[in-house]
């Protein structure tokens, strides 16, 4: 039962104290972040002391709003999504107290930027294959092995590492969570030049890198279980955001079409169509957001990626189309520059062109859309599951490649 | 609790091939579902006490639907929430007490009848023109719902001064009703000419401004018809996943094969975002500044998703989703059906347009 007491009403006397004592137009945006933390205004949900106040996790809708509407630095949120859409969520469900009270904060306030290490060269879709190895060495555990696709690894100073620990053991069963000192000897990040040029993403080496066993999540063995709570973080993160209305892509489709003095019937009923997809996917988010009860994503989150996934693609691929020729240009060129703060900042920042070639990834990271059909398949819906053949199979007895 | 006492008293009156029997009996109702119905109190849950009525918000009719959707029910109550939303927001006091409580309690089956042409509400052509006391309707309508069903229509007419509504019975002289055979034979349409019919001056609801109410009537329609989608498209989603568990081929069910599992989250999304944009609609109805959005958002969506849940489940079902034996024609006319009336899609996003600024 919910409790007596007026969570909206706490969060928002504590928003009223915010705003007022820290002026977000005059305001240093670190300040600022490191107040809302204080305030328990970074994820309302989580515990005093951890940045949240212990209440609804649906009210963090509300304090989204109220910080669009008061012109205060949200863009935290984007630029260490790793860190506050996802590692937050894992240190929350599975983290220990003193774990939370060391990361939490400067990763709030960006001092410490967060990245995550799942994909590898040979473990995609199958990401329960890893192959990274860490085998313990008294208080420390000693890493080998490459991880892909890390986003944000040149600028990290944390990590969130899955490996291999149990290679005798079926594949989701030998599996240990660690975070990790992107600075640490042995640690070498090399970026990974993408479809727009830049690199969002990076290739990292693990030459005997050493990780103290306080630095381990969870349990020895349960680094399926934590990356499973990982993932679906993510998928809320990239997905699952409340976001105001019109804004995004769809925001700038609008903008795109008001600019072009066009007129044509066809192209406005095709924008209203997507503006209403847009719309009722944002809506559900609203709707999943009410029914959540335990602030931990459930299998929503993939509805959410599975359609934002799409809708984006089909946005941004219409607005480069109402640009007529012009959208045959890309007006930022392609740079084969490491991404910044500046450019991840928000998609507003990106030309119609640039996030058009960007929205490709959308289908494919934080797990593809397949394998989204697949959870919502199996895990919503109820259908059973396709014939493994690795199941019950030692990971090192199991074909890779 | 309205929910489930709505949907567990459809699932013990209306076994599904009485659904398609009724369906077949051009005109008719399925009268155990109706009569029910209306003992509950369903049938005037939006309509405020004083007449008749049991003086909810639209919310509680909008959960209504989402019931009667799941099982394609043939039953008026669609007809009867637009005719009395049209009374309610147009009729003077003495109109409504009048009009509404027989409305309210079941006993007196009404549409609304607006359309003339196949895609165009206005202008209209039928005509009310003054005649002693009284006023003298000439014109046809056409797709009005349950026509044939119904006991009394409320009418659009053109008054020379503005679009007018008339209370008309169905019976009255110069009324001819006439039913057309209809691509959902659950929610049959018809023709209602109207040849110098003769109504007292009583009949034309002269409360508020005609046109508005008009509006807001069709409006309540399409909140009602968009939860009725919602409902329609989740229960082609389970029909579907139900099949896909118990079918068999190449030694596995159907729905291990990632080709139909992925039609079916594909679906599951569509649905889900359909009751969303449904529920949105119903609880925003009164809300002046958002309904303009929230109303048109909800007929687009809806419709679109209930055609496309209707049309991969009559798929995955195979050749059984094919025959007349199987419930999936029925929701797929019903899919179909929907998306046209109250308004095109393209309509409604033609309006979602202007009132998002684009």
């Amino acid at each position: 039962m919910s409790e007596p007491r007026d969570e909206a009403g706490v969060v928002g006397r504590a928003l009223d104290t915010l705003l007022g004592t820290y002026p977000p137009g005059t305001t240093e945006p670190k300040d600022f972040w490191g107040a809302q933390f204080d305030a328990g205004l970074a994820w309302v949900d989580f515990p005093p002391g951890e940045g949240g106040l212990g209440v609804s996790p649906s009210l963090n809708e509300l304090v989204s709003r109220r910080l669009g509407d008061a012109d205060a630095p949200t863009w935290n949120r984007t630029a260490n999504i790793l860190g506050i859409g996802m590692g937050a969520g894992v240190l929350a469900a599975h983290g220990t107290r003193e774990q939370r009270r060391r990361w939490l904060r400067p990763m709030f306030t960006m001092e410490e930027i967060w990245c995550q290490m799942f994909s590898e060269p040979g473990a995609g879709s199958d990401v329960a294959s890893l192959a990274t190895r860490a085998v313990r060495d008294g208080d420390e555990w000693i890493v080998n092995g490459q991880k892909t696709w890390t986003t944000l690894a040149h600028l990290a100073t944390w990590g969130l590492l899955v490996t291999r620990t149990d290679p005798d053991q079926p594949k989701h069963r030998g599996m240990t969570y660690f975070v990790v000192d992107m600075r640490a000897e042995g640690v070498d990040v090399r970026p990974l030049h993408q479809i727009t040029g830049e690199a969002e993403f990076n290739e990292v080496f693990f030459d005997d890198v050493r990780i103290p066993d306080d630095q381990r999540i969870d349990d020895v063995g349960a680094g399926w279980r934590v990356a499973m709570t990982t993932l679906m973080n993510e998928r809320v993160a990239i997905g699952g955001r409340t976001v105001p209305r019109n804004s995004g892509m769809i925001g700038v489709a609008m903008e795109t079409w008001n600019e072009s003095g066009s007129g044509d019937v066809g192209t406005r009923r095709e924008l209203a169509r997507l503006w209403g997809e847009v719309e009722a996917m944002r809506l559900t988010t609203l709707r999943a957001a009410e029914n959540m009860r335990t602030g931990v994503p459930g299998p929503e989150g993939a509805t959410a990626k599975l359609a934002w996934a799409s809708l984006n693609k089909e946005v941004t691929s219409f607005t480069v189309s109402m640009l007529g020729l012009e959208g045959a240009l890309i007006p930022e060129g392609y740079t084969l520059e490491p991404t910044t703060y500046d450019t991840r900042e928000v998609e507003r920042v990106m030309s119609p062109q640039r996030a058009f070639l960007r929205a490709r990834a959308n289908s494919i990271e934080g797990g593809t859309s397949e394998i989204m059909r697949n959870i919502l398949g199996e895990r919503v819906l109820g259908l059973p599951g396709e014939p493994r053949v690795d199941k019950d199979l030692p990971w090192k007895d199991v074909p890779r490649g | 609790m309205l929910a489930d006492t709505v949907r567990s008293f459809l699932e013990a009156t209306v076994e599904m091939d009485s659904v398609r029997e009724a369906s077949l009996a051009r005109g008719a109702i399925h009268r155990p579902a109706w009569e029910g119905l209306a003992e509950l109190g369903v049938v005037g849950l939006h309509i405020p006490e004083a007449y008749g009525g049991a003086g909810y918000s639209f919310v509680e009719t909008a959960i209504v639907f989402e019931e009667l959707g799941r099982r394609v029910v043939p039953l008026p109550l669609l007809s009867c929430v637009l005719a009395s939303a049209a009374i309610l927001a147009a009729g003077t006091e003495s109109q409504k007490a009048r009009y509404l409580p027989p409305i309210a309690s079941g006993g007196c089956i009404a549409s609304l009848a607006v359309f003339e042409s196949a895609h165009d509400l206005s202008p209209l052509a039928t005509r009310a023109v003054p005649d002693g006391d009284g006023w003298r309707l000439s014109g046809t309508k056409r797709y009005v719902t349950d026509a044939s069903r119904a006991e009394a229509f409320v009418v659009a007419a053109t008054t020379g001064d503005g679009v007018g509504l008339f209370f008309v019975q169905a019976g009255a002289d110069g009324v001819t009703v006439t039913p057309t055979p209809s691509l959902d034979a659950t929610r049959p349409l018809g023709e209602v000419a109207l040849d110098g019919a003769l109504v007292s001056e009583d009949a034309y609801l002269g409360g508020a401004a005609n046109s508005e109410a008009l509006r807001s009537a069709l409006d309540a329609g399409v909140v009602a018809l968009a939860q009725e989608q919602a409902g329609g498209a989740q229960r082609c989603l389970e029909i579907s996943v139900e099949h896909a568990k118990s079918r068999f081929q190449f030694g596995r069910a159907i729905g291990s094969f990632q080709a139909v599992k992925h039609m079916c989250a594909d679906m599951l999304v569509a649905v889900e975002h359909a009751k969303s944009a449904a529920w949105h609609a119903a609880r925003t109805l009164e809300d002046p500044e958002e309904s303009p959005i929230a109303v048109p958002l909800a007929k687009s969506v809806c419709s679109d998703a209930y055609v496309y849940v209707a049309g991969e489940m009559i798929q995955i079902l195979g050749g059984l989703g094919f025959t007349w034996e199987h419930d999936a024609h029925l929701y797929f006319k019903r899919a179909k059906s929907n998306s046209l009336l109250l308004g095109s899609v393209d309509s409604h996003r033609d309006r979602l347009s202007d009132a998002i600024g684009i």
